[in-house]
Parts: structure tokens; C-alpha cells; sequence
């Protein structure tokens, strides 16, 4: 396992600034996730940890490895598993894991202890062709062909997209598995409620970091008070919240709204009491504070 | 009570022997904004081929805005839109082009049209940037356009699949009040996602596993009745 020190990085296409100047680090063994949209420079920054990509400006070091002049050492310890499904379809399972290994000059039984908690998953179906598989079965495959020359730290670029819930949370199992090998785990998703499964995460938006913490630090970050208000008619709902004056921010939230007001009485109930003489000739509501979770705080930051 | 704009009564597809989508029966109502779940491979796809009159079904009855999916396919294809995440507009024709193309294809009339186009350009805030191409649009503009190019036409109903994944969550939200609207101007949304916190904004969801549905309620009922805490949960239990 390795750490990863990045410093004042930036990387520019033509007029477009992908990353702006940003600074993080990684700890050895840790299980770290870049949350953000499309556009937000994910993939620009894991494919210059990478090595496949220059930066205009910055320092990017993984362990003892100055990623910018050592590609070679470098590619020797990591492993890459890009969004797009990147391995030969008309091979078998087997014969993909195998040409992995040899190119990185191993082989599958060299190696089976680390990847067997996800090969043994698809391991009866070796035979077949990798372009036959499902969804999920080509993810596993991938996993283990990115792991099997041992890498010190792995690399995930959204891995999950297009994924369906029963397949991403097994995803999520399996690299908690693999963090238990000694390995650095780097990942990227579009989805908010991945967070928490991650030890820290840093949340971007148009190639900056708006946070870096451990997903429990980022909600405690989180300063104004939380509301959130259920009813039947949630568009409605959303209209009249708008137009009360002690509203600052009133975003649809899943069944309910979310709002923080302007407001903050020494005592909650207060605010909440007006709250509901304002609403209650409209429709019936429920109610009450909650805990933010990421998103709240992601919008939090973007409107900051 | 609002009439139901989707009837399906006992719809089966089978491919050769095998059986896709088994017996379903559900309704969805004017206005609501309906969830259609599943894991991949649960037969959600050929469900919804079948509704867009796209397929043939094996066995069963539907019908969708009123049109019998067997003999009425044409008639259903121009009251219906549809919109996904991957496709939806041209990105080398410009915001305008895009916009007139679909209102033709829809067989609109010159005159509308051009009213049609202006509305929205004034709507989304897009005048400045009608000459664009929708290549050089931020994201969240572009689904936005979208969304309202997939019911220039005034469709009783219009599908959307994962329409918000990948977009920042204020734009998500943005994007959201777009189809509240549509659904309280009386436009069905018949939304499928793989995310269950874009389920969460439907107002009423089914669960399909292995051809039939396995549940069908609104979000929170689902969520007492398998005493989880999102819908995520809710889908694990169904469908593990």
C-alpha cells in the first residue's frame, strides 16, 4: 500500500480549466472517493494519478514515485479499472485474467489468494466469453484482471455507473475486501449516497474540491439548521416554501423538501412553529429537523 | 380521482422459452410521476417496449392513453416522449434546430412551432444561446432541453429513463420541479432508474424481479412495510 500526495494541480483543455489548482492526500490503505457530477474533473484527475495524462501545472507523488517522471515504476503498482468496460470480449474469463498476468509477468495461481474473494464469484464460468457476461460479472472480471499483478494501490473510475443496486452493493463488499489486502483504494462516483461507504471522500464540482473530510465530518461541517417538510402535493409544497419569507434555501428532497431559513431562534421550536402557522392553510404537513446527509451539504458548498 | 392513463391487465412476453415479463398487472393514473424498477434483467426493458407499442406481447392486455397496444401503435408513438440520459438531443445541431426537429417530427404545425420555440427558449432561459450547438451547453441545460423537447407536444405521457444520473445535485433538483410541473399540468412520467434516490421523488413505485412485480406502492409505505430506510433497502430485500 501506498500514500498519494498531490499538490496545486492543474490541467487545462484549451479554455477549459479541468482542475483548478487542487491539493489532497491519500493515506496508506485507505479507501478514498472523489464524489462529484459529470464535468466535475474526476476522470482528468484519476487518469493523471494515473500516469495517462499530463497536468499543466503540479506535483502528483505515490509513495516513493514521482508520478510525472517515473511512469514505468509507477504502472508496475497500480491497477486501472476504467468506466468503460476496456477488456477483450471474444476471450474467456480465464484467458482475460490470464493475458493480465502475463503481461505483468505473474500468473493467476500466483496470485489467486488476493483476488479470490471476487474470481471465485464468477470462476464456474470461466470458459465463457467476456462479451456473454452481465452487467455485473463484467465488473467482476475487470476487478480481478486489475488485481492481478498485486498492485499497492487500485483505481476506480466509476465504477458503479449504470450498475444496479443489487450489483453495486456487492461492488462496495468486495472493495472493502480488497482494502483488507494492504491495498490503497482510489475510487470516483457520480452518486452521493456512495460516501459513506468510503473512509474519506473529497466532493468536487467544475475541477475544484469543495471538501475534503471523512463523510461524518462533512454532514458535521454542515452549519444551518436542517427541515425537512412532507406532503401529498410536493410541487405545491415546493411553490409555497419559495414564497415564505424566512426561507433560504428550499430544494425537493426524494418524498419531502428540504429547507434552512434565514432564521435561527435561540429556540428551534419557534421556527418551526411559524413555519407550520404559515403552511397550514394550505395542505396538511409533517414537519421536523433532520441530519443533512451529503447531498444536502454538496449543495451547501456549490451555493457558497 | 384522476382516470387511470395506463391500463395492463395479466402482460406476458416470452422469447422462445423464455418468459420476460410474466402476468403483470398495474395502473399508473393521469398526472402521476411513476417509478419502474428492477434490477437488470428483471424485464423492465420489454415492459416498456411493449407500452411504447415498440413489441409485440405474447398473451395479456393494455392499454396506454386510452390506445390498445396491439393494434394502436402508431397512435400510441405520437401521444407519448421519451427522454434518457445517454440520448436525447443532437449535439451538432444547434439549440433551435434541435428543438424544431422534434416539434416536426411530432408533426406540429409550422405556426406552432415557432410559438412552441420561442416558449421554451424564453422558459429555460436558453434566448442568449439559441444559435448554439448543444455540444457547447453545460450538462444540466441540456438535460433540461430535453426534458422539455420530450413533451413539445403535449404527450399524456412521457418516459424518462435515469434522467438525472450524473447531473450536480441543484441542477437534479432544478430538473425535478421540471416534471412536478409537467405532472401537475396533467403529463404522466413514467420514470425507470438504477438509483434508488431518484425512485425516492416518484410518487408511487413498482418492483419488478424475474417477470412480475414484486411491489407496488409509494415510497413510504414500501419503506414501513419492509422496514427499511431507503428505497435502496427496500430493493436489496425484494431482490436479493
Amino acid at each position: 500500500m501506498v500514500n498519494i500526495e498531490v499538490t496545486d494541480l492543474t490541467k487545462k483543455y484549451g479554455k477549459v480549466t479541468a482542475l483548478d489548482n487542487i491539493s489532497f492526500g491519500v493515506n496508506k490503505n485507505e479507501l478514498f472517493g472523489f464524489i462529484g457530477p459529470d464535468g466535475a474533473g474526476k476522470t482528468t484527475l484519476l487518469r493523471i494519478l494515473l500516469s495517462l495524462l499530463l497536468p499543466d501545472e503540479g506535483s502528483v507523488q505515490v509513495g516513493e514515485i514521482n508520478v510525472l517522471k517515473d511512469i514505468f515504476k509507477l504502472r508496475k503498482i497500480i491497477g486501472y479499472m476504467p468506466g468503460r468496460f476496456s477488456l477483450y470480449e471474444d476471450l474467456s474469463i480465464e484467458e482475460n485474467l490470464n493475458f493480465f498476468a502475463r503481461v505483468f509477468n505473474t500468473s493467476i495461481s500466483e496470485n489467486y489468494e488476493l483476488i479470490k474473494p471476487i474470481y471465485s464469484q464468477i470462476e464456474k464460468f470461466k470458459d465463457r466469453k467476456a462479451g456473454d457476461l452481465s452487467g455485473g460479472m463484467k465488473q467482476k472480471l475487470a476487478l480481478s484482471c486489475a488485481l492481478i499483478h498485486k498492485p499497492k494501490l487500485l483505481v476506480l473510475d466509476e465504477p458503479t455507473t449504470g450498475v444496479d443496486a443489487v450489483s453495486r452493493a456487492e461492488f462496495w463488499e468486495n472493495l472493502k475486501k480488497i482494502q483488507k489486502k494492504d491495498i490503497t483504494i482510489v475510487v470516483s462516483t457520480p452518486y452521493m449516497d456512495e460516501a459513506s461507504l468510503c473512509d474519506r471522500v473529497a466532493l468536487m464540482q467544475s475541477g475544484k474540491i469543495l471538501s475534503i473530510n471523512s463523510p461524518e465530518n462533512i454532514v458535521n461541517e454542515f452549519k444551518q439548521r436542517l427541515i425537512a417538510v412532507k406532503a401529498e402535493n410536493t410541487y405545491q409544497l415546493i411553490n409555497d416554501l419559495r414564497k415564505y419569507e424566512l426561507s433560504r434555501t428550499v430544494f425537493p428532497f426524494g418524498e419531502s423538501v428540504h429547507l434552512t431559513l434565514t432564521t435561527d431562534f435561540p429556540d428551534k421550536q419557534k421556527d418551526l412553529d411559524a413555519l407550520a402557522n404559515y403552511l397550514k392553510n394550505k395542505q396538511d404537513t409533517e414537519i421536523s429537523y433532520i441530519t443533512p446527509n451529503i447531498e444536502d451539504c454538496f449543495m451547501e458548498l456549490m451555493e457558497n | 380521482m384522476a382516470e387511470d392513463i395506463i391500463k395492463v391487465n395479466a402482460l406476458s412476453k416470452k422469447f422462445g422459452k423464455f418468459t420476460a415479463v410474466d402476468k403483470i398487472t398495474f395502473s399508473v393514473k393521469r398526472g402521476e410521476v411513476f417509478g419502474f424498477l428492477g434490477a437488470n434483467g428483471a424485464g423492465k426493458t420489454t415492459c416498456i417496449k411493449m407500452l411504447c407499442g415498440l413489441l409485440q406481447p405474447t398473451t395479456g392486455m393494455a392499454t396506454v392513453g386510452g390506445f390498445d397496444i396491439y393494434k394502436e401503435t402508431e397512435k400510441i408513438k405520437l401521444n407519448i416522449g421519451y427522454m434518457s440520459q445517454k440520448f436525447s438531443l443532437y449535439e451538432d445541431l444547434t439549440v433551435t434546430e434541435n428543438i424544431e426537429l422534434y416539434a416536426g417530427i411530432y408533426q406540429l404545425s409550422r405556426r406552432k412551432i415557432k410559438s412552441k420555440t420561442e416558449y421554451l427558449l424564453n422558459k429555460l432561459g436558453l434566448f442568449e444561446v439559441r444559435n448554439k450547438f448543444i455540444k457547447a451547453l453545460p450538462l444540466g441545460w441540456k438535460q433540461k432541453l430535453a426534458f422539455s423537447i420530450a413533451i413539445i407536444h403535449d404527450p399524456k405521457i412521457v418516459f424518462l429513463d435515469e434522467p438525472t444520473s450524473g447531473v450536480d445535485p441543484i441542477t437534479r433538483r432544478q430538473f425535478w420541479e421540471l416534471i412536478y410541473e409537467a405532472s401537475a399540468n396533467g403529463i404522466t412520467v413514467f420514470v425507470t432508474t438504477h438509483y434508488m434516490d431518484e425512485a425516492e421523488y416518484c410518487q408511487r413505485i413498482s418492483i419488478m424481479h424475474q417477470g412480475i412485480i414484486e411491489a407496488l406502492d409509494t415510497p413510504s409505505n414500501l419503506k414501513k412495510k419492509y422496514q427499511a430506510e431507503s428505497m435502496n433497502d427496500v430493493f436489496l430485500k425484494i431482490v436479493r
